[in-house]
């Protein structure tokens, strides 16, 4: 199925650039659908998260990682719902992984609180569509970046999601984002401006430097948050990720699209 | 030849005054929109495309329907379109402009919109969107002019405009089947990932756009010695007739999917368009009038004592008109977002500045029409007369 969709993709792509739309793009066609598949067959590292749903259950453990996250990347705290922003948040079970639930299912477990954030898919949609490249997955560590300075807010991606990760910022963020006493930023990550399209970066920036990501850290700081989020690298066998992946029956979102989430739930 | 442009009576410039104050209005509001962002619009985190990239879509439509005239004049040598080809072709590219416009206004960050051609990624269907509408309204315009500027000599057109022609027919088809692919190929919107949206585009197309050209050359033979001769008119009619024919077909061919299958991703979309769903129904009166007016003007249209005369035919090109719009330019785009990935329904209506940029680029779209065709009447205007 997979083999078959790529080769199909790549001789649409072929025969489309041969019906001659301009010849430059020739070559970042060819590299673009060679680039796709070398990202997928050949990650060094894969990062991936673990979501243990029971030891999410409690408010403080969530509310620590949302709080974190929204610091460190200094996400702006818009109350109104039409044009929130956030990377790492809550919703119901029903909501995150409809595909669980089924007519027996009680209504205390539909309607179980379950953090949501960006899946880093194996195979993004949202990398798929984008016009221009301002989201990608990275070759590297499997990250699905965002260059906010490329964005040209069209919100294709958004449409792409399946998952309801990405928000567009429908107003200029910065008087919405939380400060210090003394007016600066809660953190030196880089603002965004109105009319661009953000989400959760797996902490790419704290990664860098050998830190896990800041909802990992903050949900073990918190009284019976410790195992909440594990975070690790899917390719390699030895990590707390995969051993939990191989010992333990965990979910994931979707599935049935193919997108290959790396974001893992045990329920 | 664009001197023609500034010969008009009263009534051709009151209209370019109207049409312009419409643009300013239309300006303002978007430069409120530049300096506050998309938040003035209805617009939100869930239904992330509203009534621009609607009017988009449906604009995208009437552009790809000039093929149903220069399809039977240069390939089936139809005489009866002579006429009618120019202004087919004026048509498409003022849509072409009108769907530019849409989008640019659509764009959070509008200053960075040459980043699709400074950084093209062939795996993205909008990239080949704005790839082949730049080059249909390219082929539009060199062929228009050409050809026309041909007719203005009384000789034949360069020959080498000849291939231009024929490569703007498949051309055609492609901006309205690349525009569907934007939709259809997303696994998260199931509403829209469907192999018939293509073929259901390009049917409504061929219904809603031959029945502005007929509604505009009717307009035309009002006002101007312009005749564009009934076999002409009865040709378009029967296009409409038959196109809106398959469209509801279509229609009915994806309910029928939706409904008996019963499964739930398929059927939501559906409900909510129909029924509402959750408590939410705000396009449900919109859907029952588009296709009550569509079955109507179906069974009307198919009827050649209705469709053979002009003073029937004209209001029911309206209603196709309309029953189109409602269809592509209010329902499809909205709905492809409810419920939402997380299930929930929330709706959309648009604002007030973001209905009067949308009125603003129509009304740049038909200044530019206007001008475009006010050449053309004058050019035959005076070669009548010599």
């Amino acid at each position: 199925m997979d083999e078959s969709r790529r080769t199909f993709l790549k001789g649409a792509g072929l025969t489309a650039v041969g019906l001659g739309c301009g010849f430059p793009i020739l070559d970042a066609a060819a590299s673009a659908l060679q680039g796709g598949e070398r990202e997928q067959d050949t990650l060094a590292t894969q990062w991936a998260m673990v979501v243990d749903v029971e030891k999410c259950l409690a408010d403080n453990v969530r509310r620590a990682c949302t709080e974190a996250c929204h610091a460190e990347h200094n996400v702006p705290d818009i109350t109104e719902r039409d044009d929130e922003v956030k990377w790492i948040w809550t919703e119901e079970y029903q909501h995150v992984l409809p595909d669980q639930v089924h007519g027996g299912t009680p209504e205390a477990t539909k309607t179980m609180p379950v953090l949501a954030l960006c899946n880093h898919c194996d195979k993004p949609p949202c990398v798929r569509v984008c016009p221009t490249g301002a989201t990608w997955k990275r070759d590297s560590d499997g990250i699905v970046m965002m260059d906010q300075h490329r964005c040209i807010g069209c919100r294709y991606c958004m449409a792409a999601c399946p998952y309801g990760a990405r928000s567009f910022n429908w107003k200029d963020p910065r008087p919405f984002v939380r400060t210090k006493p003394n007016g600066e930023f809660l953190s030196d990550y880089p603002t965004r401006t109105k009319g661009v399209v953000e989400k959760c970066n797996f902490c790419s920036e704290r990664l860098r430097e050998g830190r896990e990501p800041a909802c990992v850290e903050a949900a073990r700081s918190v009284q019976g948050g410790e195992g909440a989020l594990t975070f690790g690298d899917r390719s390699d066998p030895e990590s707390e990720v995969s051993r939990l992946l191989r010992e333990r029956y965990t979910i994931a979102r979707k599935i049935s699209l193919g997108t290959g989430p790396n974001v893992f739930y045990i329920v | 030849m664009l001197e023609n442009a500034f010969r008009g009576g009263k009534g051709y410039w009151a209209l370019l005054g109207t049409l312009g104050v419409l643009i300013l209005v239309g300006f303002i509001a978007w430069m409120e929109q530049f300096t506050e962002g998309l938040q003035v619009t209805g617009m939100n985190r869930d239904v992330t495309w509203g009534l621009y990239i609607a009017q988009f879509t449906f604009l995208v439509g009437v552009a790809a329907s000039a093929v149903m005239v220069v399809l039977p004049y240069y390939l089936h040598d139809y005489k009866a379109f002579g006429k009618m080809v120019i202004l087919g072709e004026f048509l498409a590219v003022s849509a072409v402009v009108m769907c530019s416009l849409f989008i640019f206004v659509d764009m959070g960050m509008p200053t960075r919109v040459m980043n699709v051609m400074l950084h093209p990624t062939p795996n993205s269907v909008m990239f080949w969107d704005s790839v082949v509408l730049l080059g249909y309204l390219l082929l539009n315009l060199v062929i228009g002019v050409v050809t026309f500027d041909a007719e203005r000599k009384g000789a034949p057109p360069a020959a080498w405009v000849k291939p231009l022609i024929y490569l703007s027919i498949p051309w055609a088809i492609s901006i309205h089947t690349v525009t569907a692919f934007l939709y259809s190929g997303l696994e998260a919107r199931p509403f829209w990932m469907t192999a018939i949206l293509a073929p259901r585009f390009l049917a409504s197309a061929f219904a809603s756009g031959p029945s502005l050209l007929i509604l505009l050359a009717l307009i035309a033979r009002r006002f101007s010695s312009f005749d564009p001769g009934k076999h002409a008119i009865q040709k378009l009619a029967l296009i409409v007739a038959y196109a809106m024919t398959v469209n509801l077909f279509f229609v009915l061919v994806e309910l029928f999917t939706g409904v008996y299958s019963d499964m739930p991703h398929h059927l939501h979309a559906f409900e909510y368009l129909f029924l509402g769903l959750h408590g939410s129904a705000a396009l449900v009166p919109w859907v029952w009038t588009g296709q009550l007016i569509a079955v109507g003007c179906v069974v009307l249209l198919l009827m050649p004592r209705v469709r053979n005369q002009e003073k029937y035919l004209a209001p029911l090109c309206v209603a196709v008109i309309v029953a189109i719009w409602i269809e592509k330019g209010v329902a499809m785009v909205v709905t492809g977002f409810i419920p939402s990935p997380m299930g929930v329904v929330t709706e959309y209506a648009p604002t007030a500045p973001e209905v009067a940029i949308t009125v603003g680029v129509y009304a740049f779209g038909f200044f530019v029409l206007s001008v475009l065709y006010k050449v053309v009447l004058n050019v035959r205007d005076r070669l009548g007369v010599t």
